[in-house]
């Protein structure tokens, strides 16, 4: 008798811890909730592919999907961390210079119409401007200029037809900004109702007011997304927000919002939340325009990069969180940066800036400039704070080499336009970079004819330099060359990087399988990992 | 009479032309285009791009057309499409202009609500501790800019209720509503209230020393009878233009209060059309609120006869 007793004791514990387990690991994801954000403005449009900004890219990346993306719950984005998405898997052929795409089965548009290769060609044929359907802007254009064609090889198998080897091109698939588009909706509807494969279905945009998206129910993936919806409420008073985030109005903070000096009050106010810091991999740097002179002169430009204490910008503006690179966010933020032994060797990174300061004098004085002789200049910048504040203590650094600056603030909606127009001399500007990537920094913002090289610098030797890495396996051997190629640029003051910023990404403690990402803005909001445990 | 009203009439609609070429005029010389503003959002500008879409919302026309059709689009209630979300401008505008009628219409109930009483109470007790504290009061509403006033309350909100009064959804209930407004009314109704009480003391000391305020107090009338029957109601004349010009100025303090409560009205939706060059919404929301001005005035102006029955309108 006793003998059973304790059998059928032990056969009840043990069946407890058993389905004490079980329970436990499903009771651990909860299904349900709306997720409330806030969001700083809205949204110019929902069409990913024609924006290059965290606020169209944060609340509708999960709207779709990619071929393949970066893993969510990893902070860092590298080759290693990318994962299938559309695609199940991938082959490379033809010594990298062609990727075939093996496509999920069974995978529909939220309208209910069915994903196939050919979507996957009209997507990027829109984005290399071969389809009948054109793109209002196109962003990405130059991140695809070795992309020759898409073929789809019958409905789930598309290859990548690419000019010549590019081994990092999956980095730009894997980007947020790269998501596959329906060949049936045309753009303008993308940008107004977009439609996509991802978890969370597009409800509505009111302007200044709201953004919503409902959980996709026949998603792709089985018991994805967890969240019933999430909405953002879009709050252009940034006291505001940040106070209704504090009386727990939201659940998480936008995108980069959180600045160092808004933490550090934000957490004594709310101690609960949870505050993640990180690298956004956008840099403050100096734009010189090389076409107008004097400073279409080496000489003059080089000295300007030697007069630059990014101690002082990060004690003053970054409280000392700052992170000090080249145009590359170094580890453990990044990847590719150089790391402070490089950097050190690099010209104006030397931290003994009184003799930088002495050899950009040096300079100067060879052109005739000198305390007696001063180059009168505008520093022209967008006029917002994070603009504005690095841009005075620019131009205080500029009066210890005889330049004598003057702040030009230019309403923030006419900034791209005119520096798109080359109408400064010298300017203040903030660079966001979608991958951490050489190939998709370099070609960018570096290379002859891109958009988005606001300098106007081309040189036809580091043109060749960007394109041997690119044809390079990851590796010691690229990162070599990486580090080289960043530091030519940065002396020859293509755009002079001052700091690597640094911010907060808050959320309440209730918020779980969140991870902020930590050397992209841009590719971290799938969120159909989320729930709430409240 | 009525010669009077079709004179205003007419003057009303030769107000709102010329108007309506001011704000068309205006709009388009201020630097910055559309174009190069949707394209901010992409960091950069593609000039055969740029042309595309200046063709594609009608920006390439001579401006004597871009004018005809916007004036001939209002005669027929066609307001355009927004250029930056696409969407009928109507479609826009119109669910915002209730949210923020409410809120000026709350707001200007405070301010006459408080202002005028307290007025007359400041007045009648000349030179006494209340009518110190009321002047303090009222020179506070005053001096103090309303978006601060706006913050100061939200933060106080936070730290002592733990929860912050914002839109974030639009109320279901009336009471929702009223509370929803309920704040941010009182921000903007403050300096209102302080104009209006301020005005109505000095008025009501002014008509107080007149003789017939004399002659009624000699024949026993009572004091209520002499502040509210014969003080108030002659002096309440310039109080009632005030009224008149502040209801109409209400949107320019509006527009800080609806950004700080983050209230979807308007007066904010507009500043944010400009900073866009969204000429399709500001035109039209601007010649809205002229529209309202120039018939607030003329309502004003017919307000006058009301209250006072010698006033007569003549040709």
């Amino acid at each position: 008798m006793k003998v059973k007793l304790f059998k059928a004791l032990a056969f009840a514990m043990v069946s407890a811890s058993v389905f004490g387990i079980v329970s436990t690991s499903a009771l651990a994801e909860k299904s349900g909730g709306i997720m409330k954000f806030y969001h700083r403005g809205t949204p110019p449009s929902g069409s990913i592919h024609e924006e290059a900004t965290s606020s169209t890219v944060v609340p509708y990346m999960s709207v779709f999907n990619n071929l393949v993306m970066f893993d969510q719950a990893k902070p860092v984005n590298s080759a290693e961390t990318i994962v299938p998405d559309l695609a199940k898997s991938w082959a490379w052929g033809g010594d990298k210079t062609k990727v075939t795409f093996s496509l999920r089965k069974g995978v529909k548009f939220h309208d209910g119409k069915p994903f196939t290769a050919k979507d996957v060609v009209c997507t990027w044929n829109l984005i290399l401007g071969k389809s009948k359907a054109k793109l209002r802007k196109n962003p990405r254009k130059s991140w695809y200029k070795n992309l020759a064609s898409v073929e789809a090889n019958g409905d789930y198998e598309v290859t990548f037809n690419l000019k010549r080897r590019q081994p990092a091109f999956l980095m730009l698939l894997a980007s947020g900004y790269s998501p596959v588009y329906p060949c049936h909706v045309p753009p303008k509807k993308m940008r107004t109702k977009p439609i996509g494969t991802g978890p969370f279905k597009f409800v509505s945009l009111k302007q200044n007011e709201h953004v919503k998206f409902t959980k996709n129910k026949n998603y792709w993936k089985k018991g994805r997304p967890l969240l019933d919806g999430h909405e953002w409420t879009i709050i252009k008073s940034r006291s505001t927000r940040v106070l209704g985030f504090i009386a727990g109005k939201f659940d998480m903070s936008f995108a980069g919002d959180i600045s160092i000096p808004i933490y550090k009050d934000l957490i004594k106010q709310a101690p609960h939340a949870i505050c993640e810091k990180h690298a956004t991999n956008v840099s403050t740097n100096l734009i010189v325009n090389q076409f107008k002179p004097p400073f279409d002169n080496a000489k003059i430009r080089k000295a300007m990069v030697l007069t630059i204490d990014r101690a002082s910008f990060n004690k003053i503006l970054g409280h000392g969180e700052f992170i000090m690179s080249g145009a590359m966010l170094p580890p453990p933020h990044g990847v590719w940066g150089m790391p402070p032994e490089v950097l050190k060797t690099v010209a104006g990174y030397n931290p003994d800036v009184a003799a930088n300061r002495a050899e950009a004098q040096k300079l100067m004085k060879s052109l005739g400039y000198g305390p007696d002789n001063r180059l009168k200049v505008k520093v022209a910048t967008r006029n917002i704070a994070i603009y504005r504040d690095p841009a005075v203590l620019l131009i205080d650094h500029l009066k210890e080499i005889f330049i004598d600056a003057e702040l030009d603030t230019v309403e923030t909606s006419n900034w791209h336009a005119k520096v798109a127009r080359k109408d400064y001399q010298v300017g203040l500007n903030l660079t966001g970079i979608g991958v951490d990537d050489p190939d998709a920094m370099f070609y960018e913002n570096y290379a002859c004819g891109s958009q988005r090289n606001y300098t106007g610098y081309c040189k036809e030797e580091m043109m060749e330099l960007f394109e041997k890495q690119s044809m390079m396996d990851n590796g010691p051997e690229r990162m070599k060359l990486v580090y080289e190629i960043d530091k030519k640029l940065q002396e020859d003051a293509a755009r002079p990087i001052i700091a690597n910023n640094v911010r907060y990404n808050c959320f309440q403690p209730y918020v779980k399988n969140f991870k902020t990402q930590t050397n992209s803005l841009y590719n971290g909001w799938r969120f159909e990992d989320i729930y709430l445990d409240k | 009479m009525y010669s009077y009203l079709i004179q205003r009439f007419l003057l009303m609609f030769l107000t709102l032309l010329g108007m309506s070429i001011i704000i068309f005029v205006l709009l388009r010389l201020v630097p910055g285009n559309i174009v190069d503003i949707m394209f901010d959002s992409a960091g950069f500008v593609d000039p055969a791009e740029k042309a595309t879409i200046e063709k594609e919302l009608g920006l390439d026309l001579p401006i004597y057309q871009q004018y005809y059709h916007w004036i001939a689009g209002l005669v027929s209630f066609d307001l355009g499409y927004s250029f930056v979300s696409e969407m009928p401008a109507i479609d826009e505008i119109g669910p915002r202009i209730p949210i923020t009628a409410k809120l000026a219409g709350l707001s200007l109930f405070f301010s006459i609500l408080f202002g005028l009483p307290l007025g007359v109470i400041s007045a009648v007790k000349q030179n006494t501790a209340l009518d110190y504290i009321l002047r303090v009061f009222s020179l506070s509403g005053l001096s103090l800019p309303s978006f601060w006033l706006a913050l100061l309350i939200l933060m106080a909100c936070v730290s002592y209720t733990g929860s912050i009064p914002i839109y974030t959804e639009a109320p279901e209930t009336l009471w929702d509503e009223l509370l929803l407004y309920l704040l941010p009314s009182a921000a903007v109704g403050f300096r209102a209230s302080a104009l209006i009480m301020r005005l109505t003391r000095s008025s009501m000391l002014e008509v107080m020393r007149q003789d017939y305020i004399r002659t009624a107090m000699s024949k026993g009338a009572s004091d209520n009878a002499i502040n509210y029957k014969h003080a108030l109601r002659n002096a309440v004349l310039p109080v009632t233009t005030i009224i008149g010009i502040e209801a109409a100025f209400l949107i320019g303090g509006l527009i800080i209060t609806e950004t700080v409560f983050n209230i979807p009205g308007v007066a904010h939706f507009l500043v944010e059309a400009i900073l866009m060059r969204d000429y399709p919404i500001v035109q039209s929301l601007v010649m809205f609120i002229a529209i309202i001005v120039v018939v607030i005035n003329f309502l004003t102006d017919l307000a006058y006869a009301a209250l006072d029955p010698r006033i007569k309108y003549s040709d």
